[in-house]
């Protein structure tokens, strides 16, 4: 069992994802550029870097979403699990594989309840009993399950906006992914709501791998193990989080934007 | 603190000009609508009638009723539904859904707009060279309902495509992101959203079909039959056509009944459009995001 383990990634967790030489560029402007990195099993793996930096085209390449840019073109080796996914061609068995949480919510107009079991219905489960299971294990797990569970029939859409970021949450455990993976998730969400998604987080990295982008330094300092610093299309410095908060840095840009004087 | 200066005044009365000018201009626009309906209605109300309605015209067609017309409409109306809707809602979530912004694409949109300024009477001279001609249906409800097809696409195509369009893409991203394909996306988030949106443009459609003349008056309907359609292969009186013939080519028609005639079929295209609205305000009372 995954729970058996040690739930904090160390330097010997296997690797989950790696990205070699990834550049991403929209048409001729470059979004990201040479970008190498290794992400281990059981981390949260934090994103700092201010707007433009390439975080979230980052986080696109790595499920394939830019598939649907045509405009987005992109070079460079990305492995999950050891596959390379640029050479995919069941890409909708590696987005299966993550879960994406989005800077806005989304709650899709339907039910609570249809929002969070449309990704097991679509991997073929039909079991009513089966998918009240999976609802409300989902719901639970983040954090929303008390709040909804008398309104289940009403719809996702019409949640106030720190219950949908958790049902979009809920939606993402839904596909009982590998990789979870969270882009500016606390843009639309109170503070109070914020650092419940944060305790959900912290347990479920003992589940699975979490990729966390953030424009809050603080947010990266409390969650992630490792964290990365984008800034305009280039990976400054990859390193312990400590580390980055603490002074030892590669790059004075690095310290100005950690210690707030940009960005 | 708060006095009104000159030029707040003049704004004000000039802002009050331009909120008097465009309240007139949208009353002149309810004018010819009330002038119709007041004339059809004092005018023709009196050959109203269940008789009127369900019985054949008799004497040249100077007396009796329109049941023939009545009932070759509402034929030519369902088998041009039956042909433009499924051919329509695929094109237009084709294009929505799956086309990328290429020449193709760019072609087909050009030719969806054209097709649009088609006027009906070019359209009625396509269909008999197309349908009634070369494809040998002869002068019958079908060739006259795939001519009104093809001319109603367009709205129906435009129609689909905005209500799809008008479903936020943050939805099928959510979609695409957990592994669905395009058609699950489709299926499962987008047409739900977008039902009302097409219901409303078929429903217009149907509306515009009704009234259409020249593209059936040389493909299926007829001047007179006493008999009723009893498939797609035979002729058929038709509404708009029988309006048409009795107000201007039959001698010694009262002049009440042209009027009649009037009445019923606006009175079908209205209540088709009632329904519409009706329709679009239940759905927006329950708009979804």
């Amino acid at each position: 069992m995954k729970e058996s383990q040690p739930a904090a990634a160390s330097a010997e967790s296997p690797i989950k994802l790696e990205v070699r030489d990834l550049t991403i560029r929209y048409g001729s402007t470059t979004a990201l550029g040479n970008v190498s990195l290794q992400i281990r099993e059981h981390e949260i793996f934090g994103i700092i870097g201010p707007a433009n930096a390439g975080k979230t085209s980052f986080l696109k390449t790595l499920n394939r979403m830019d598939m649907f840019d045509s405009n987005m073109g992109v070079q460079g080796d990305i492995l999950f699990n050891g596959r390379d996914i640029r050479r995919l061609n069941n890409v909708y068995a590696l987005r299966s594989r993550i879960g994406v949480v989005f800077p806005l919510p989304v709650g899709l107009p339907m039910t609570v309840y249809d929002n969070v079991a449309l990704a097991p219905r679509l991997s073929g489960i039909k079991d009513k009993e089966e998918l009240d299971v999976i609802v409300e294990r989902c719901l639970e797990r983040a954090a929303l399950w008390d709040e909804v569970k008398e309104r289940l029939d009403s719809l996702g859409s019409l949640l106030s906006g720190g219950q949908q970021q958790r049902l979009t949450i809920a939606r993402a455990l839904s596909q009982d992914p590998e990789v979870l993976m969270l882009d500016e998730f606390s843009i639309a969400v109170d503070p109070v709501t914020t650092m419940r998604i944060e305790d959900v987080l912290k347990e479920l990295k003992e589940e699975m791998t979490i990729i966390l982008v953030t424009n809050l330094v603080q947010q990266a300092r409390r969650l992630a193990s490792r964290t990365a610093f984008f800034l305009d299309g280039e990976c400054v410095e990859i390193g312990e989080t400590e580390d980055l908060f603490t002074g030892a840095v590669q790059d004075q840009r690095t310290r100005d934007y950690v210690e707030g004087r940009f960005g | 603190m708060f006095e009104a200066s000159d030029l707040n005044q003049r704004n004000e009365r000039v802002q009050w000009l331009f909120k008097a000018l465009f309240l007139l201009m949208t009353c002149l626009l309810i004018l010819p609508v009330l002038i119709i309906l007041t004339t059809l209605i004092v005018k023709g109300g009196s050959v109203i009638s269940i008789d009127f309605l369900f019985t054949n015209p008799t004497d040249g067609m100077t007396a009796g009723g329109i049941f023939p017309a009545l009932l070759g409409t509402v034929w030519l109306v369902t088998v041009a539904l039956l042909i433009s809707v499924p051919l329509g809602v695929a094109a237009a979530i084709y294009l929505s859904e799956y086309a990328g912004n290429n020449w193709f694409t760019r072609i087909i949109n050009l030719a969806i707009i054209n097709l649009a300024g088609v006027p009906s009477i070019v359209h009625a001279l396509f269909g008999v060279g197309a349908f009634v001609l070369f494809f040998g249906f002869g002068t019958s409800i079908l060739a006259a309902s795939l001519t009104l097809a093809i001319m109603t696409l367009p709205i129906i195509i435009v129609a689909t495509r905005e209500s799809l369009q008008a479903v936020p893409l943050a939805f099928r991203e959510a979609c695409w992101n957990m592994g669905a394909t395009r058609w699950q996306t489709i299926r499962r988030v987008v047409l739900p959203n977008a039902i009302s949106g097409i219901l409303t443009g078929v429903i217009l459609e149907v509306s515009r079909t009704t009234g259409e003349t020249a593209p059936i008056m040389f493909t299926g309907a007829v001047f007179f039959t006493p008999f009723l359609p009893q498939g797609i292969f035979d002729q058929t009186m038709a509404m708009s056509l029988h309006l048409f013939v009795v107000s201007t080519q039959v001698p010694g028609v009262p002049e009440d009944l042209p009027y009649g005639v009037a009445l019923v079929l606006i009175g079908m295209v209205l209540v088709m459009n009632s329904i519409s609205i009706a329709f679009r305000m239940y759905l927006r009372g329950k708009k979804k995001w």
